[in-house]
C-alpha cells in the first residue's frame, strides 16, 4: 500500500463533546502534511487517533496499511512503526539522553545494548546534539529536549512521524533548531503529519496543508493555494489572525 | 508616594529591617537559654543519674544489644519494608486497574488492614496461620513471620503513597512510551514506577522509620534469644536490673537505625532533584 495513513469518516467524542465530526484524510507515503486550525478544533485529537491514544467513536483507520482501528490488530507492533513527537516533549526525566533513545530498543525490539548506543548516537548527531548522550532532560533547554525526542523516536526506525505543535511550547530563539531537524527529515522522505502553527514551516516544507474548524476539515490542497488563496471565509479568517495578531479588530469591521 | 516618604525619614526613627531580625533573634537565644537553665537547675540529677544513667548497667548490655539484637531489628524492618513494597506496588498497580473487581479486592485490603492495630496482625500471623495451615509453615521462621506481619499492615500504607506517585507522573510519561510501542505493563515498570518511587522517597522513609519502632512487637511471636530485637533485649535487662538505664541505649540504638537512614534520604532527594 502506498497510503501511509487512510482515515474514513472519523468521528470522536468526550462524553456529550463531539470534537471530531467526520474526518476522511489520505496521507500517502512520503508526503508531508500540515495540519492547521484554531485551538480546540481537534487537531490534537485527529493525530492521536491515528496511533490510536485515543479511540474513535467511530470511522475506520488504516495507518501503514493496518487497520488500527481493529479492535485486534497488533498495536504495540504498529506503534513500533509510528513516531510521535509531543509538545511537551515527554523525555523519560529519570534517564539519561542516551537512555532515553536506547530503552525501548532495547525491551521493545530486543536490540543488544552496543547496537542500541551505536543507533542512538546516530540519531543524536542526526539533530546535532551528540555531545548530550550524558545529560539528564531536565539540565536541557527546551529546543535540546525536543531534538531528543525527535531523535528518540527516529532511533525505532518509524516509517511514518507524527507531530503535535512541537515548537508550541519554546522560546522563540529555540523554534528554529527543531523546525530544521523537522526539514532535513521530510528532505529524506519521511512521511509525517504535522499539526503546527508555524505558517512559514507549512509554506515551505509541506505538500499539503490541511484548515480544520470546529472537527472538520474545512480546506485543504497545496499549501499555495490554502495558505496563499484560500477559498473558504473561516480559513481566511484563521489566517489573517494568525499572520497578523496586532490588526485582529481592523479584520474583523471589515 | 507619602508613605514610602514616611518609611525613610518618618519623624519617629524606626529600626531598620536589619536591626529588627537582629533583635528578635536574640530574643529566641534569650528564651531558650532560660528554659535550659530552669530545667537544668530544677531537676534531681542524681536521681536522674541513678536511674537512667549507670554506666556498668549500659556496659553490661553490650554486644547483646548490637549482636543479635540490632541486626534482628535490621532483618525485620527490611524483611517488612520489601515484602510491604511488593505488595504495597501490587495493591497500587490493581487499585489504579480497570478491572473493577482487582480496584475492589485493593480497596478491601487496604481499608481493611489500615484499621487493623499491628499487635492483631502479627498475633494472627503467628497463631492464625498455623492453625488453620497446620502442614504448611511460614518460610524464615520469626523473621518469614515478621516480614509477613508488619509487611501487610505497611503494604496497605504504601499501596495509598505509591498510588499517589504514579498519579503525579504526568501523563505524558506513559503516552511517549506507549507510543514507542512499549505494552502498558513494560512502560509501567521502567518509565512511571521508576519515577513513582522518586516521588514518593519522602513518605516512605517514614514507612521504614515505623515499621523500624513496630519490629519491637515480635514479642507477641515468642522469640529466642537469638532473635532478640533491641526492644525485648532491653526491656529484659531492664527487668534483671531493676533500672532504667537500658531504655537509655535501647534510645540511642534506633538513632544509630534511623539518623543515618534520614542522610541516605537525602542524598537521594538531591540527586533525584538533579535528574528532574
Ligand atoms: N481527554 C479529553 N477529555 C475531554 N475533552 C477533551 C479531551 N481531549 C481534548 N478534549 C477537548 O476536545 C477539543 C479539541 O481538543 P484538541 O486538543 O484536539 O484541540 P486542538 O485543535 O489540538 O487545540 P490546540 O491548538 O489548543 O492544541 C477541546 O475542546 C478539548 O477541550
Ligand atoms: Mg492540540
Amino acid at each position: 500500500m502506498s497510503d501511509a495513513v487512510v482515515i474514513e469518516d472519523l468521528h470522536k467524542s468526550f462524553g456529550p463533546l463531539e470534537v471530531l465530526t467526520g474526518i476522511d484524510l489520505t496521507v500517502t507515503s512520503g508526503e508531508v502534511v500540515c495540519v492547521i486550525g484554531p485551538s480546540g478544533s481537534g487537531k490534537s485529537t485527529l493525530l492521536r487517533c491515528v496511533n490510536l491514544l485515543e479511540s474513535p467513536t467511530r470511522g475506520r483507520i488504516h495507518t501503514l496499511g493496518v487497520e488500527i482501528t481493529d479492535p485486534d490488530c497488533e498495536l504495540d507492533a504498529l506503534r513500533r512503526r509510528i513516531g510521535m513527537v509531543f509538545q511537551q516533549f515527554n523525555l523519560f526525566g529519570h534517564l539519561t539522553v542516551l537512555d532515553n533513545l536506547t530503552i525501548a530498543q532495547r525491551r521493545v525490539l530486543r536490540r543488544t545494548r552496543a547496537e542500541a548506543e551505536r543507533i542512538a548516537r546516530e540519531n543524536l548527531d542526526r539533530v546535532g546534539l551528540g555531545d548530550k548522550a550524558g545529560a539528564y532532560p531536565a539540565h536541557l533547554s527546551g529546543g535540546q529536549q525536543q531534538r531528543v525526542a525527535i531523535a528518540r523516536s527516529l532511533s525505532m526506525g518509524p516509517e511514518l512521524m507524527l507531530f503535535d505543535e512541537p515548537t508550541s511550547a519554546l522560546d522563540p530563539e529555540l523554534v528554529g533548531d527543531v523546525l530544521t531537524v523537522m526539514r532535513d527529515l521530510a528532505t529524506e522522505g519521511m512521511t509525517m503529519l504535522v499539526v503546527t502553527h508555524e505558517m512559514a514551516f507549512a509554506r515551505d516544507v509541506a505538500d499539503r496543508v490541511v484548515f480544520m474548524d470546529g472537527g472538520v476539515i474545512v480546506e485543504q490542497g497545496a499549501p499555495a493555494a490554502v495558505l496563499g488563496d484560500p477559498t473558504e471565509e473561516r480559513t481566511r479568517t484563521f489566517l489573517r489572525r494568525v499572520l497578523d495578531p496586532t490588526h485582529l479588530s481592523d479584520a474583523e469591521l471589515d | 508616594m507619602t508613605t514610602v516618604d514616611d518609611a525613610a525619614a518618618g519623624p519617629k526613627r524606626r529600626l531598620t529591617r536589619r536591626q529588627r531580625t537582629r533583635i528578635i533573634r536574640l530574643v529566641q537565644y534569650a528564651v531558650f537559654v532560660a528554659v535550659l537553665a530552669v530545667v537544668a537547675f530544677t531537676a534531681d540529677w542524681h536521681t536522674v543519674q541513678q536511674g537512667f544513667f549507670r554506666p556498668d548497667v549500659a556496659r553490661s548490655m553490650f554486644p547483646g544489644v548490637l549482636v543479635p539484637a540490632l541486626l534482628n531489628t535490621l532483618a525485620f524492618t527490611l524483611g517488612a519494608f520489601v515484602f510491604g513494597l511488593v505488595l504495597g506496588t501490587v495493591l497500587a498497580l490493581m487499585r489504579l486497574s480497570e478491572v473493577r473487581a482487582y480496584r475492589w479486592v485493593a480497596t478491601g485490603y487496604i481499608e481493611l488492614f489500615r484499621g487493623l492495630p499491628v499487635l492483631v496482625v502479627l498475633f494472627l500471623v503467628g497463631y492464625g496461620i498455623p492453625n488453620a495451615f497446620p502442614d504448611r509453615e511460614i518460610p524464615g521462621g520469626v523473621y518469614g513471620q515478621m516480614a509477613l506481619g508488619l509487611g501487610m499492615t505497611a503494604a496497605a500504607y504504601m499501596a495509598e503513597t505509591i498510588r499517589a506517585g504514579i498519579l503525579a507522573v504526568p501523563k505524558g510519561q506513559l503516552e511517549a512510551a506507549r507510543t514507542l510501542g512499549m505494552p502498558y505493563g513494560r512502560a509501567m515498570v521502567s518509565i512511571v514506577i521508576p519515577q513513582a518511587f522518586r516521588i514518593v522517597i519522602p513518605p516512605m522513609t517514614n514507612q521504614i522509620i515505623t515499621l523500624t519502632k513496630d519490629t519491637s512487637l515480635a514479642y507477641v511471636l515468642g522469640v529466642t534469644a537469638a532473635n532478640v530485637e533491641i526492644t525485648k533485649f532491653s526491656s529484659d535487662v531492664l527487668n534483671a536490673r531493676v533500672n532504667a538505664t537500658p531504655l537509655i541505649v535501647a534510645a540511642l540504638v534506633y538513632l544509630v537505625i534511623t539518623l543515618p537512614l534520614s542522610q541516605v534520604v537525602r542524598r537521594m532527594e538531591l540527586r533525584a532533584a538533579r535528574a528532574r
